[in-house]
């Protein structure tokens, strides 16, 4: 591609590679929907009723409370992370479907968008588990928890566009353990998932402030609660902006790496 | 006997529609940067294709022929040039011109993860055509492919030729023009190579055309109607099989080989071949007429030796020299 900086343009035809990849999803929906619910739950229960017990209440409320917002953030990072590095990576490079289905009426474009989008209903279905068994433990205060729904396709968003351009420059899976061990990992411990970043010193809470994880937990953490977000358009705003640069900067690596 | 593919619907307007090529690429160039270091792949190539033919692309490891082939599918931008596919201009419009063509690629890219008939149905899928249309078609490319009793079967169970019926009726799917095909029978042993040509055979005689790399002389002897030579980026010669041997080559070959050639390729075979060329410790020698040569062998008790007519492997090597070609 000759000019490999211009706006992706993408079309309808992204669609039936979506259902391509829900296809395979179906063939292997029960394990994968319990895995959405059983590692998360494990980990929220455990935390939160274990290591709760010892702590007092955060910000007026009990610690599983607290930690149930952020597994929702949590849990939906971590599928569209792991959908858009690893099974895309398996799809562009190893099985080479991209490059069988670039040869139909497709573009390069339409096919980093339905991965876009398909790493994000992974993770839409990953954080609605974690709702559904924070609402089944009666820890949702009110139907306003209903826009979390809303917020979690944002998170998926984000972090499905970043971690679609580290793909596009893996050379192999191994390079995903760099983007856990150095982005995703303390994403998640500068970010309020499992404390308030009110713990961190001055300067990490500077860095957690522009961080995207950090925009979800303060989005759903008061909607768990029933209370209406401060700041929406601003968290919205930069969740978006992540996903855009992230999907942007996807689309010129794979161009580069694809089309040469 | 086989049965044909039913065409789609529209299939009866598209053929008086093309009149002029079906693919036409005129002095196409494209370099790339491997290794620091830039190198022009397809330098000036043109050709065209006319529809109904079976036109080849041959040359050694190396010579642009897969990057040919990505040109003409608008899968990259070409440095310099002009291709028109299906009367479309490409890249510009290379998604639309795509829509009636398909492609066998070289290495299989078939979808491990669904059976033989989800692999139809998913890629129909990807030129928009509808579930009901394709289900309906599969049956017919299942049976084209000798794949009939297989529909339900999942990839990691066929065979390599199995893999590649099924890329083949892959690439039918959406009633091609024109199908694209790199290096269609690499890999395959006999059995599986003539069933594909067989299959071929029958696609060129329901008019469609094909545009096929190899570097198997065999088979673009058998199936091309034109063939270019391909080397280092450049077209080196170009018309029917019998063209090229006529053209670039004498009609006889005696290959000889044994203890002693060298005595006997200085002494007689300098004299009686009009050219000849070593490789290893066989000494090819060609001539229009080889009684000579023949005659002179026979006196010869430790020299064996294979008289046959000049084919397009000679004239390849001739044009594109006998050293390896390893990239």
């Amino acid at each position: 591609m000759s000019r490999p900086y211009v706006l992706p343009a993408c079309s309808l035809r992204f669609v039936p590679v979506w259902r391509r990849n829900f296809l395979v999803w179906q063939k292997l929906a029960i394990p994968s929907i319990l895995g959405n619910f059983a590692d998360p739950l494990i980990y929220m229960l455990g935390l939160g009723y274990g290591l709760g017990r010892l702590l007092p209440e955060i910000d007026g409320m009990p610690y599983i409370v607290f930690l149930a917002a952020g597994t929702v953030c949590f849990s939906t990072m971590n599928a569209a992370t792991f959908e858009a590095l690893y099974s895309a990576f398996s799809r562009m490079h190893v099985q080479r479907t991209w490059e069988a289905i670039m040869n139909a009426p497709v573009t390069l474009d339409d096919v980093a968008l339905a991965e876009l989008l398909w790493a994000v209903t992974k993770s839409f279905l990953s954080g609605l588990a974690i709702l559904i068994v924070a609402w089944a433990l009666g820890l949702v205060a009110s139907p306003l928890a209903l826009w979390i729904l809303a917020v979690i396709p944002l998170i998926g968003l984000a972090f499905a566009g970043l971690a679609l351009a580290i793909t596009a420059l893996a050379r192999g899976y191994d390079f995903f353990m760099y983007y856990f061990t150095l982005v995703v990992t303390p994403m998640a411990m500068l970010c309020g998932v499992f404390f308030p970043t009110e713990q961190l010193p001055p300067a990490l809470q500077a860095l957690s402030a522009v961080l995207p994880l950090t925009h979800a937990t303060q989005l759903v953490r008061p909607l768990l609660l029933g209370t209406v977000p401060d700041d929406v358009p601003v968290h919205v705003a930069v969740l978006l902006a992540y996903a855009a640069v992230g999907f942007y900067a996807a689309v010129v690596l794979f161009r580069r790496r694809l089309l040469k | 006997m086989e049965k044909l593919i039913s065409p789609l619907p529209k299939a009866a307007a598209r053929s008086v529609a093309t009149r002029g090529p079906v693919l036409a690429v005129a002095q196409l160039h494209k370099s790339y940067t491997i290794a620091g270091e830039r190198q022009e792949v397809v330098r000036g190539v043109s050709f065209s294709v006319e529809p109904g033919e079976c036109y080849g692309l041959l040359g050694p490891n190396g010579a642009g022929k897969t990057t040919t082939l990505r040109l003409c599918l608008g899968l990259t931008d070409p440095d310099a040039g002009a291709i028109t596919l299906r009367d479309l201009p490409v890249p510009r419009s290379a998604r639309e011109a795509r829509r009636r063509v398909g492609v066998v690629p070289q290495m299989d890219n078939l979808d491990p993860d669904f059976t033989v008939t989800e692999n139809l149905l998913v890629y129909g899928r990807y030129y928009g055509l509808t579930d009901a249309f394709i289900r309906a078609r599969i049956p017919q490319l299942l049976e084209f492919a000798g794949l009939g009793s297989r529909a339900d079967a999942r990839i990691q169970t066929l065979s390599g030729g199995m893999k590649r019926r099924l890329t083949l009726a892959r690439a039918l799917v959406n009633d091609p023009e024109v199908i694209f095909m790199d290096e269609p029978t690499t890999g395959l042993d006999p059995q599986a190579r003539h069933l594909i040509w067989d299959r071929l055979k029958t696609l060129l005689a329901e008019g469609r055309t094909i545009l096929l790399t190899t570097h198997f002389m065999d088979e673009a002897e058998r199936l091309c109607s034109r063939l270019a030579i391909l080397d280092t980026g450049r077209i080196i010669a170009e018309g029917s099989p019998r063209q090229l041997i006529e053209r670039h080559i004498e009609p006889q070959v005696v290959e000889v080989f044994g203890d002693g050639v060298t005595s006997w390729a200085q002494a007689h075979g300098h004299r009686l071949a009009r050219r000849m060329e070593r490789t290893g410790e066989t000494v090819f020698c060609y001539a229009a007429d080889a009684s000579g040569l023949l005659r002179s062998l026979e006196t010869q008790p430790g020299l064996r030796y294979l008289h046959r007519h000049a084919n397009l492997e000679d004239v390849f090597l001739k044009l594109t020299g006998r050293e390896l070609r390893d990239s």
